[in-house]
């Protein structure tokens, strides 16, 4: 999964892709040192899920501003919506179509 | 005297007529000169209007021709559009199938490489519930080594079947993929009636199955991509499967071996 976004993500040239391997660890890096511009999670994630770490970055001062979207096997409307109402910009259900994905980021990003 | 005044009348008599023919001449001349420069005139603005007209006529050509150009063009956009959204779908299986292959071989460990079958049945084609079977070639029989969703599909993670037994037992056998749209064909899946059985082939080897019982939510039905997505897995997840298989072969052999060889050395 992680894989497939990175490649997808080649279009970018100046991006570069920090990975986390779940919620925990992505907050830990985004409170580093490198200024993250968008977040791309899972909903289902061990440790921490894709829900609680887009909670706490919208609850933090200095990450809230972050785009966030969310790419997930949950494809349900309620699930979405939770999604959405909690701060993310944008849910992406699985299959992942990697135009979809690359369309998305360029639009939170404005690029 | 008289004959003098008579001649002087007379003269003019004649000098007055000839005056007035003199005048009436002039007039004529000046009333033709009028009539042929108005017919000039006239002439002159038909030709006028007759180049315009032929420009006129020119232009409606021209423009009918613009006209029928632009639709072209506008058929071609269109058609540019659509292939532009083919070649765009094209890029995205292509990234998806090149990632796939990828991480396939990115590993000899036979857990990861089947961790990434899983992944890509549910990341790349969105099933939610499936099975990995492989084929026991002393017993005949397919058994599951991995599976998902066993939630929405009970046994999923213990279905089973004999070669040549049922539709994966089939499969199996044939080395030819079932699928059945459920849209369109209905019936009930079952552990034994999937939507999908791929068989896991080298050559004509065929070394296990790959069995989709559901799809996501959001997922209607298996899309063009799907069936290049199964060929690929058809043929590389099998080789990664059997290589990774081979290679903790060899690679508890070898400790076999290189135990049996310390215990001789150290005798």
């Amino acid at each position: 999964m992680r894989q497939l976004i990175s490649f997808s993500l080649k279009r970018f040239k100046n991006a570069k892709i920090i990975e986390a391997v779940d919620g925990v660890d992505a907050l830990k890096k985004l409170s580093g040192p490198e200024k993250i511009d968008l977040i791309l999670t899972d909903i289902n994630m061990p440790v921490m899920d894709g829900l609680k770490l887009v909670s706490l970055v919208r609850q933090n001062a200095q990450l809230k501003g972050i785009p966030i979207i969310i790419i997930t096997t949950e494809g349900a409307e309620e699930d979405r919506e939770r999604g959405l109402a909690l701060g993310a910009n944008a849910y992406i259900s699985k299959p992942i179509q990697s135009s979809h994905l690359i369309k998305t980021i360029s639009e939170l990003l404005a690029v | 005297m008289n004959e003098e005044s008579s001649k002087a009348e007379k003269f003019l008599e004649l000098f007055n007529k000839g005056k007035e023919f003199t005048e009436e001449l002039l007039r004529e001349n000046q009333r033709l000169r009028f009539r042929l420069a108005s017919m000039e005139t006239e002439h002159g603005t038909r030709e006028e209007v007759d180049r315009l007209r032929a420009e006129v006529q020119q232009l409606t050509d021209e423009n009918r021709r613009i006209a029928m150009r632009f639709k072209e063009v506008e058929e071609e956009n269109k058609d540019f559009a659509h292939r532009y959204i083919e070649i765009e779908e094209q890029n995205n299986n292509l990234a998806n199938l090149y990632v796939a292959s990828y991480q396939l071989h990115s590993t000899l460990d036979f857990r990861e490489v089947i961790t990434i079958v899983q992944e890509i049945v549910i990341n790349l084609i969105g099933a939610e519930s499936f099975a990995i079977l492989l084929l026991d070639e002393k017993t005949n029989e397919l058994k599951a080594i991995a599976s998902e969703g066993e939630d929405v599909m009970p046994g999923v993670d213990t279905v089973s079947a004999r070669l040549g037994d049922g539709i994966l037992g089939q499969v199996a056998k044939t080395g030819e993929s079932y699928y059945i749209n459920q849209d369109v064909e209905g019936g009930t899946i079952a552990l034994d009636r999937p939507l999908a059985a791929v068989p896991l082939k080298i050559k004509e080897h065929v070394i296990g199955l790959i069995v989709i019982y559901r799809l996501l939510q959001q997922k209607d039905s298996f899309s063009a991509v799907d069936y290049e997505l199964f060929s690929l897995l058809a043929a590389h997840a099998a080789t990664a499967i059997f290589s990774s298989k081979l290679y903790s072969q060899s690679e508890r052999k070898l400790n076999t071996i290189q135990s049996f060889l310390d215990l001789l050395t150290t005798n």
